[in-house]
């Protein structure tokens, strides 16, 4: 991961992550997407009646509804281009020599096996759409922790996953969700006893490789009660001037007392439709935490949600968003209060340069009965110049008195007075915007374990490279 | 060799209205020279276009610093090249620390004064950072914790002043202005930053101490005195012109101008 974020959407992205491997797959399926299709992958990967039957059914819900009526403009997204399934090899490695030595290259130049080594329990990579390395630190998998592929899961722990695989977002929550459950493939699943503390991250890399293809993992994470983990993403693609799609379905089960922190660091190609349903329930004095930055990708359309089911339970979203040019972030989060004494608090920073467009959505939704609920909702955009732009579509359905709500907005600009502080004392500009920008995304960054601190600071600094006129 | 800053003839406008009436004034290092002036007077109009603030057009005249031309350079060269500017009113940076933020301008300055072909400087290290940080910051009776805080966020006035003299402290400028630095400050405080400021002057260091009143020159002494009046320079002179003014005040100025009976430095 040390290296995995460290690159310029202009010019480093390209070097660095912006390369592919040329007919790096055993099989693909056909263009385009069709109940046989769906039969297709189910039959390949051999799964059981229940799971073809969800797919098809999730299928027939895909067809039938129509695209959200809001957010990103979609239109570049033609779903008969896109290949549903690519398949990089017939081989998947528990160590990387096992691991074919294209997809191994990959992840190498990506810095993942280093990371690994250096600071994390456990590592799943997936390229374009099956999972290629899993492994767990054998600490953790005597302490009955499991992590593996979704896939993996659905062979050997069939009556887990079958437990809670679609509970948390059923097929018909939305058309991009149903078309996961349709053709989902890959992705992680977790499973943490009760009791046990994974104290260090568990992460998972997704690479898309191949042309116009979609990746659609599913990740399902269930932490029993009074456990803790924390899991990690990251994301990258090649440039490709044809457009790809990420649509992942991640369900996330906190029970009692347990606690759940996702990190997220995207970073997709500017060629990426990155359409994402999250949503975790969290149960009495459970904890669920999502921090999501969003640095890359054309479009991207992601609200993590918490659903406070019980008494006592918390929830935190912090988002991060950077819009450059052609790129439109529309993040947020959603807090839907179910039951009385629950809490959330929603943090939004978005950051627009050039032609990018940042948009805050978000939900607060306190059901009848959910009374002495507590929410905090603070959205911050900053504007890099004249042309960016940053909207915010703030809702609060508040159906209960007793609430204690709290909502703060706020747009600004970089001053011409702090530039110019700050290059009088020796800072290119270049350098004094990536200071305001760190500064402005601080209060989530100092959040961040160290590691990625660093590497989101870096990031974002680079990402400035260049970019001043 | 002694580095000097030569304004010549400058005149500066802001929006379209002239504020800056064709100012004459050299620098070198190793002197201290003070501009007293009326609030209004064009004062940091005059520092804001010495460091290059880009809303502030230059009509006429020229800046030179050692030997080269200033106006063509962006603020961060100016700085790189040894000018500094102590803010009247330093900008509040949110969510940036001082030390870290000192710590980008020093490599930053670093890295430009290697390519321009001086001693190849390499990065600071962090060690070596926070060592002379600390040091600076004792001279300026600083708390150590004051370099975790965020530039200029909630800093009183004193604070922030205080703060302006610890970043030229840390960046070794040449030439340094210091506009009003004196005010905001109480007695005490103006005691500890004036020593600091006469610590950091020597031979190779000029000073440009910008003031509405006499009092910080008592601590820092300069050679030269002079009078900006409604964007020019009205009247030059030695120590003894700060104790007049301070008598007489600025209306005394302007009569003198009426009877011409002074010396004018700009032609
Ligand atoms: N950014 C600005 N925009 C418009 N007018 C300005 C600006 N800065 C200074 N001025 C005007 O220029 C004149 C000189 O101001 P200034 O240089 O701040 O004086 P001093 O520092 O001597 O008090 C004043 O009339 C002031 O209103
Ligand atoms: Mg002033």
């Amino acid at each position: 991961m040390a290296n995995a974020l460290n690159f310029n959407r202009r010019e480093g992205y390209l070097e660095k992550y912006g390369f592919h491997d040329k007919n790096s797959y055993v099989y693909r399926t056909e263009k385009g997407v069709s109940s046989r299709i769906v039969e297709e992958i189910s039959g390949l990967k051999g799964e059981p009646e229940w799971m073809r039957n969800f797919r098809l059914r999730s299928y027939g819900i895909f067809e039938k509804k129509s695209m959200p009526g809001w957010g990103a403009d979609l239109s570049g997204l033609r779903f008969d281009d896109l290949y549903y399934y690519v398949k990089p090899s017939d081989k998947k490695g528990r160590n990387w020599d096992e691991v074919p030595e294209k997809v191994k290259l990959t992840f190498e130049r990506l810095g993942i096996p280093e990371a690994e080594r250096k600071y994390l329990a456990g590592v799943e990579a997936q390229y374009d759409s099956e999972s290629v390395y899993s492994s767990l630190k054998g600490i953790w998998e005597k302490l009955g922790v499991i992590f593996c592929s979704t896939d993996e899961a659905l062979k050997k722990y069939p009556d887990i996953v079958r437990q809670y695989f679609g509970t948390v977002i059923p097929p018909g929550d939305n058309k991009f969700a149903a078309l996961n459950s349709a053709v989902w493939s890959g992705g992680s699943f977790i499973y943490v006893p009760a009791g046990v503390k994974v104290e260090i991250p568990l992460q998972a890399y997704f690479r898309i490789n191949a042309e116009s293809a979609g990746q659609f993992e599913r990740t399902l994470i269930i932490a029993e009660p009074g456990s803790f983990v924390h899991y990690v993403e990251g994301c990258t693609a090649p440039v490709y001037s044809t457009n790809s799609l990420h649509s992942a379905v991640v369900e996330i089960v906190v029970k009692e007392g347990a606690r759940v922190r996702y990190t997220s660091i995207q970073n997709w190609s500017d060629n990426v439709y990155n359409l994402v349903t999250k949503r975790a329930f969290a149960y009495k004095d459970a904890t669920m935490e999502w921090l999501d930055g969003n640095l890359g990708s054309k479009v991207t359309m992601k609200y993590p949600s918490i659903y406070l089911m019980e008494k006592g339970a918390r929830g935190e979203v912090l988002s991060i968003a950077y819009a450059g040019n052609g790129q439109h972030q529309d993040a947020g989060g959603k807090a839907v209060h179910i039951a009385p004494y629950t809490s959330s608090r929603i943090v939004s920073k978005s950051i627009s340069k050039g032609t990018g467009r940042s948009s805050y959505r978000g939900l607060v939704h306190v059901r009848k009965g959910a009374h002495h609920v507590k929410s905090k909702v603070r959205c911050d955009a900053l504007l890099l110049d004249d042309r960016a732009r940053s909207d915010t579509y703030p809702v609060m359905e508040i159906n209960e008195d007793e609430v204690d709500i709290g909502h703060e907005a706020t747009v600004s600009k970089v001053g011409d007075e702090q530039l110019f502080y700050l290059t009088s004392r020796g800072l290119t500009e270049e350098e004094a915007t990536a200071v305001i920008v760190s500064g402005f995304i601080e209060p989530i960054v100092k959040q961040l374990p160290m590691e990625y601190a660093i590497e989101l600071n870096r990031l974002i600094e680079l990402e400035m490279e260049g970019s001043v006129g | 060799m002694p580095k000097t800053l030569e304004i010549r003839k400058l005149h500066v406008e802001i929006e379209g209205r002239e504020i800056i009436k064709g100012v004459d004034l050299t620098v070198s290092t190793g002197e201290i020279h003070a501009i007293m002036g009326p609030n209004g007077s064009g004062k940091s109009t005059l520092s804001y276009s010495i460091l290059g603030h880009p809303d502030y057009a230059v009509t006429q005249g020229e800046v030179l610093f050692d030997g080269e031309n200033v106006l063509d350079m962006k603020p961060d060269e100016r700085a790189a090249k040894g000018l500094f500017l102590a803010f009247q009113y330093p900008v509040e940076v949110p969510g940036v620390t001082l030390a870290s933020f000192l710590r980008t301008a020093v490599n930053s300055i670093r890295k430009k004064q290697a390519r321009w072909g001086g001693q190849p400087l390499k990065e600071i290290s962090a060690i070596e950072f926070y060592k002379r940080l600390e040091e600076k910051m004792n001279l300026l009776q600083m708390d150590p914790s004051f370099a975790q805080r965020y530039l200029n966020e909630g800093f009183s006035g004193g604070e922030k002043k205080r703060a302006e003299i610890l970043q030229m402290a840390m960046l070794g400028p040449s030439i340094a202005i210091l506009d009003e630095t004196d005010s905001g400050l109480d007695i005490d405080a103006l005691r500890i930053v004036s020593d600091g400021v006469n610590a950091l002057y020597g031979p190779d260091v000029g000073l440009l101490v910008i003031t509405h009143y006499q009092r910080i020159l008592r601590y820092v002494q300069p050679q030269f005195v002079h009078v900006l009046v409604d964007g020019r320079i009205a009247l030059s002179g030695g120590p003894e012109l700060a104790e007049q003014l301070e008598e007489h005040g600025y209306d005394w100025v302007k009569d003198q101008l009426g009877e011409s009976a002074v010396t004018r430095q700009n032609g």
